[in-house]
């Protein structure tokens, strides 16, 4: 990761010592830079998370291994689940955010360029500070101890009755601040979506990324304010002695699920609007086609927003609400389908009469579409709550979401990598390596992910160590680890492709896809003004106008 | 890589759009509401529900004249606003000064009856939940009016070194939005606490 | 109405495809065609590739279906208790739903990427330029939301029959308390008190006998979950959850704490045996017993009540009163141990209570650390409380 980061540097400092541009760089409120650091901050850790999951299948290939102990399996499925979702995806899609959407709304920053590099900091030392629990945990006597709550810290495990030391306290504290982050960051990607836009962008103009990015700033406003509320009562409970969630005076061990879940849901949200956001501009410009029904889209979009808020209980049918919450919960959760196959639905019909090309970005666009379907699926099983008494909490479960996360977020991301690195280095990612790392990711994850269906089936219960051998779970979980190493490996062949195309790449120009939006007439990379004068636009693709000046959207809308 | 940009029509003149100050605390609004809502809940939950005493009924005094404090700083804030956009310097700031006076007395009020409360009645952040539910709320609104006050005071100490000017009414509405959020959000504290949890 | 560019209006006419190649602009480039072959190839390999793999799926799920019937997998789709059955009856309908779904869309999905890829004649047009239609978005809003209704009314029925099921006077009531890491098990209306086995009539139809199962938590919260009896519930500290189970057929299931309650979550293994009516009563008559007495074995019951054991444990007409662990009063009628992760045999016993790290590492019992004679009498003394 880092040889890319001083690469970059290199090409912008020719000749400057390299403390001038470290200083820049650490200083930088440029979003454009702000999004590359945010991207390979997250990226840094997507390796470590990769790790930790690595180990995780290695001790689950086989019953009763003692690859490694409880205690350390413990803080390695809770470090990997709150790495993966806090300080890889959320950081990742804010650095694309960050990165495009001034770009494509034609302004020239943020609307707080200096509170967007504070936000970034201020993730980026949540991030370390949650590392820093592994010397840190058990204080200055002790060895090194990370969380191992679990990343939703249910109450009372996360109490000081049931998790003594500081490691809990890591956890909490790394994930107030980072929070503070992401609400900071979705302030700033609100006010530049409201106030920066150029001359003639109006809101039924924005390109869908900006949209869908709008909605994920306003949900994250909503969604992680909570988390960090309870996060503040989690620390007065740990710190001052309150009784939020201490069942012995009384406190609910309840209250703090419904907190969790009230930011936890909506965050999956959070996590795959921005996705869809990639989706709707990559599958668009390589079927050739404008995005089928755009008015439809953005109400889909602004309808899961709304609708998501109210389906977190769905993450608690376990716990013994009555059955008119649980049938609320699962009428709510199962409304959130009809949105999101709308979507899907609205990407075929782009498709559909197109000239499809399939470059690696489109490919990776195909298989979100494709694993994002089967997701949306066993989540409407898991919608369905005495079915979810069954699967939930089982790595049924655990497979779902990971269809979600790694099928859906990660595929969408790879595909926005493939499209835009050659805006963000001027150079383009090699295609043999992108396609050949699109079919050994394909084989890995249906591998892993497919089959860790099964043993949720069959009763095998998540975050469990070790497993009794003969209860049919044995030679899935066998699979299941081999498909995690394919994963892996095909995760090298993009981080060299990453590299190599870096140095060695084909000049990419303005505008390598042929695309509409306006990011692509600015130069590759953009200039730090980004436009020279701000551009004025009159459809939803300007670039289009641009290249049919006989024929341009503007007569049409 | 090619550094020239394709060229587009240039921009025209009348294109406004929202000041994205305003915007921003607007959202700043949106998301501290949602903070505040949690910790409203979390003491509605635990109306009734301590173990222990004391209780609010027993405990707790409606602070009716400290109430008036700071909802009336927000008539002055506003005028004082109105006076800056109008270039009236002198009763700008003599206006900004009592708003801070007056978040002042409530914040002293605060600090007397959480005096009171610890040491007349023995009721700490840890001794039930109402005492955990409380502190917490009351004292995230305190927090709030803290450092609204912080705020202020940077306000009038750059209005008295005289750089101030009506060309500043944008950035000091943007702060009195803020302080008129504080507000409203201890009608709700009030509400709840004085009120509904008795 | 279909919004095609200059034909707002009509239905179903699209406008003339753009010709692309004369407008084309300095810095713009293009695709190089040769790509597009080798396009055609790779979808072929991906549906291939797809086909495979759910083929695959398919066939392990059916393998591990087709093991034999010993309840040694325990399997949701193989229930053998009334909630359960009726689960499986309501995920069969979800799964035929959502398969049909799948295969619709997954069709089409295939269908416009076979169909609709980009070929290697006629790429300088540009395709004709469709932005949607109300039509179509209209069905494709509304069939789903009349999905979603049919699943919903599925799924509130059996809801409610499970959650809102009458308890008939002849139910047998227990309380299961979850600790780190075993299951407490009290018949209060028996005057039994278990741990780890769950013993429970089996239930004729004709003559009901459901258990309802009260569960609490000592600590932290667990998950009740016997997959092939019923649907989990959590055990939460200071929040009574109540399930039931109505087992129609004699036998050993298994299961395990299904929430993460600390470091030996995976070894929180959970037994229940379905007995028929007569041997249920059996089971009862002898786990009402006071504890065995045999003089011989006094010694060991001295190294019981003079060390730490007591602290925690209970054994009845002892002085040991203890409920942080499992009641040993009729320990040798269980067949597992450290709550089902080792048999229970006198090796075991020794190993467990001289370091317990070694079968279950982070378990909260403290290595006793006893005298190789106090050891073998405490063990032949536990061996005697049948």
């Amino acid at each position: 990761m880092s040889s890319d980061a001083i690469a970059i540097q290199t090409a912008e400092a020719a000749g400057r010592p390299w403390v001038a541009t470290l200083h820049e760089w650490v200083t930088t409120v440029d979003h454009k830079r702000l999004g590359v650091l945010y991207i390979l901050y997250a990226l840094f850790f997507l390796v470590i998370g990769g790790i930790e999951a690595t180990i995780i299948r290695v001790q689950l290939m086989r019953p009763h291994n003692d690859f490694v102990s409880p205690q350390v399996f413990n803080r390695l499925f809770t470090m990997h689940g709150t790495t993966m979702i806090f300080f890889v995806a959320m950081p990742i899609l804010f650095g694309f955010a960050n990165y495009l959407v001034p770009l494509m709304i034609g302004a020239r920053d943020m609307a707080f360029p200096r509170l967007n590099a504070f936000s970034f900091w201020l993730t980026a030392f949540g991030g370390l500070l949650l590392y820093f629990s592994l010397l840190g945990g058990n204080g200055l006597y002790g060895a090194g101890n990370a969380p191992d709550v679990g990343w939703w810290a249910y109450a009372p495990l996360a109490s000081r009755a049931f998790s003594p030391g500081h490691s809990s306290d890591y956890w909490t504290i790394a994930l107030l601040a980072s929070g503070f982050g992401s609400i900071a960051t979705a302030i700033n990607i609100i006010a530049t979506i409201v106030s920066m836009r150029c001359p003639g962008m109006t809101l039924s103009r924005m390109p869908l990324l900006a949209w869908m990015n709008l909605v994920m700033s306003g949900m994250v406003l909503l969604a992680i304010s909570p988390l960090s509320a309870a996060q503040i009562m989690l620390l007065v409970d740990r710190y001052l002695g309150g009784h939020f969630f201490d069942t012995q005076a009384g406190g609910s061990a309840t209250l703090w699920m419904h907190f969790f879940w009230i930011f936890g849901h909506p965050e999956v949200y959070v996590l795959i609007i921005p996705c869809f956001a990639f989706a709707s501009e990559i599958i668009p410009v390589f079927s050739r086609k404008p995005i089928f029904g755009y008015p439809v889209m953005v109400g889909a979009t602004v309808c899961i927003g709304f609708v998501s808020m109210s389906v977190w209980a769905h993450h608690m049918f376990t716990i013994g609400m009555n059955s008119y919450a649980n049938s609320f919960f699962t009428i709510t959760t199962m409304a959130v389908g009809v949105p999101t196959g709308i979507k899907i639905f609205n990407w075929l019909g782009t498709m559909w009469g197109g000239k499809i090309q399939f470059r690696t970005p489109m490919l990776f666009c195909i298989g979100f579409l494709f694993q994002f379907l089967i997701a949306g699926l066993t989540g409407i099983m898991l919608a369905s709550s005495p079915f979810d008494w069954q699967l939930g909490g089982s790595y049924f479960v655990v497979a779902h979401f990971h269809y979600v996360i790694v099928g859906g977020i990660l595929f969408a991301l790879f595909g926005a990598f493939y499209y835009w690195y050659p805006k963000i280095t001027g150079r383009m990612l090699n295609e043999s390596l992108g396609k050949l790392h699109f079919w050994l990711f394909v084989i890995g994850f249906h591998l892993t992910f497919d089959l860790m269906h099964i043993p949720g089936v069959l009763g095998m219960p998540r975050r469990i160590y070790t497993y009794e051998p003969g209860r049919g779970w044995d030679t899935l979980n066998y699979l299941v680890t081999i498909g995690a190493f394919v994963q892996g490996i095909a995760t090298l062949v993009f981080v060299a492709n990453l590299v190599i195309s870096y140095f060695k790449g084909a000049k990419a120009g303005n505008d390598p896809w042929d695309a509409w939006t306006l990011e692509w007439s600015a130069s590759s990379p953009p200039p730090v003004y980004n436009f020279a004068s701000l551009p004025t636009v009159s459809s939803r693709r300007p670039l289009w106008d641009l290249k049919h000046p006989e024929d341009p959207d503007s007569r049409y809308e | 890589m090619s550094t020239i940009a394709t060229p587009l029509r240039e921009a025209p003149l009348d294109w406004i759009l929202p000041y994205r100050g305003k915007v921003g605390m607007a959202c700043l609004i949106i998301a501290e509401s949602a903070i505040f809502t949690i910790f409203v809940v979390a003491y509605l939950f635990y109306v009734g529900k301590s173990l222990t005493g004391p209780t609010p009924r027993e405990v707790l005094e409606t602070p009716i004249f400290y109430t008036i404090c700071l909802l009336s700083s927000s008539l002055t804030i506003h005028f004082a606003g109105k006076f800056l956009e109008r270039g009236k310097r002198g009763a700008f700031l003599s206006l900004w000064l009592l708003t801070i006076v007056l978040g002042g007395l409530f914040m002293y009020g605060t600090g007397q009856e959480w005096h009171r409360l610890i040491y007349e009645h023995g009721l700490t952040i840890s001794t039930n939940l109402f005492g955990t539910t409380y502190y917490s709320l009351v004292g995230l609104h305190a927090f709030h009016v803290t450092a609204g006050l912080i705020m202020l005071s940077i306000v009038l100490l750059f209005g008295l070194a005289g750089r101030v000017g009506p060309e500043r009414f944008r950035h000091v509405d943007v702060l009195s939005l803020y302080w008129h959020f504080v507000d409203a959000v201890w009608v709700v504290v009030f509400t709840v606490v004085y009120v509904l949890g008795r | 109405m279909v919004w095609t560019r200059g034909n707002l209006g009509s239905s179903s006419a699209t406008r003339q495809p753009v010709v692309n190649g004369s407008l084309w602009r300095g810095c713009l480039i293009r695709m190089d065609e040769t790509h597009c072959k080798a396009d055609w190839r790779a979808i072929v390999s991906r549906v291939a590739g797809v086909l495979v793999l759910l083929a695959g799926v398919l066939l392990a799920a059916g393998l591990c279906m087709a093991t034999p019937h010993d309840n040694s997998i325990p399997s949701i789709f193989e229930p053998h208790s009334t909630p359960a059955e009726s689960i499986r009856h309501l995920s069969f309908f979800v799964l035929s739903v959502t398969g049909l779904i799948f295969l619709v869309v997954f069709s089409l999905l295939s269908y416009v990427v076979v169909k609709f890829r980009s070929r290697a004649v006629d790429t300088e047009r540009e395709p004709a330029q469709v932005y949607g239609s109300t039509q179509i978005e209209l069905a494709w809003t509304i069939i789903p939301i009349l999905i979603v209704v049919v699943l919903f009314l599925a799924t509130a029925r059996v809801i409610h029959a499970i959650q809102d099921a009458p308890k008939p006077a002849e139910a047998v009531e227990i309380t299961a308390i979850g600790h780190q890491f075993w299951w407490e098990f009290r018949y209060p209306a028996l005057g039994v008190v278990t741990a780890n086995e769950l013993h429970v009539p089996v239930s004729d139809s004709s003559h009901p006998t459901p258990t309802f199962v009260k569960l609490l938590s000592a600590d932290t919260d667990h998950s009740f979950w016997i997959p092939q009896l019923a649907g989990k519930t959590d055990l939460i500290p200071n929040h009574v959850n109540e399930t039931w189970l109505d087992p129609h057929e004699t036998g050993l299931f298994l299961g395990q704490c299904a929430q993460y309650c600390g470091t030996q979550h995976a070894k929180m293994l959970l037994r229940v045996y379905v007995d028929s009516p007569e041997d249920f009563k059996l089971w009862v008559r002898a786990q009402q017993q006071p504890a065995n007495e045999d003089a011989k074995e006094a010694v060991g019951r001295f190294v019981f009540e003079r060390t730490a054991c007591l602290n925690c444990h209970a054994i009845n007409g002892t002085n040991g009163t203890g409920r942080f662990g499992p009641d040993l009063t009729h320990l040798m009628s269980r067949r597992t141990i450290a709550s089902g992760a080792a048999e229970n045999n006198s090796q075991n016993l020794r190993m467990w209570i001289q370091n317990p790290d070694s079968i279950k590492p982070g378990s909260l019992m403290p290595a006793m650390k006893l005298s190789d004679n106090e050891l073998d009498a405490l063990v032949r003394y536990l061996e005697t409380l049948q």
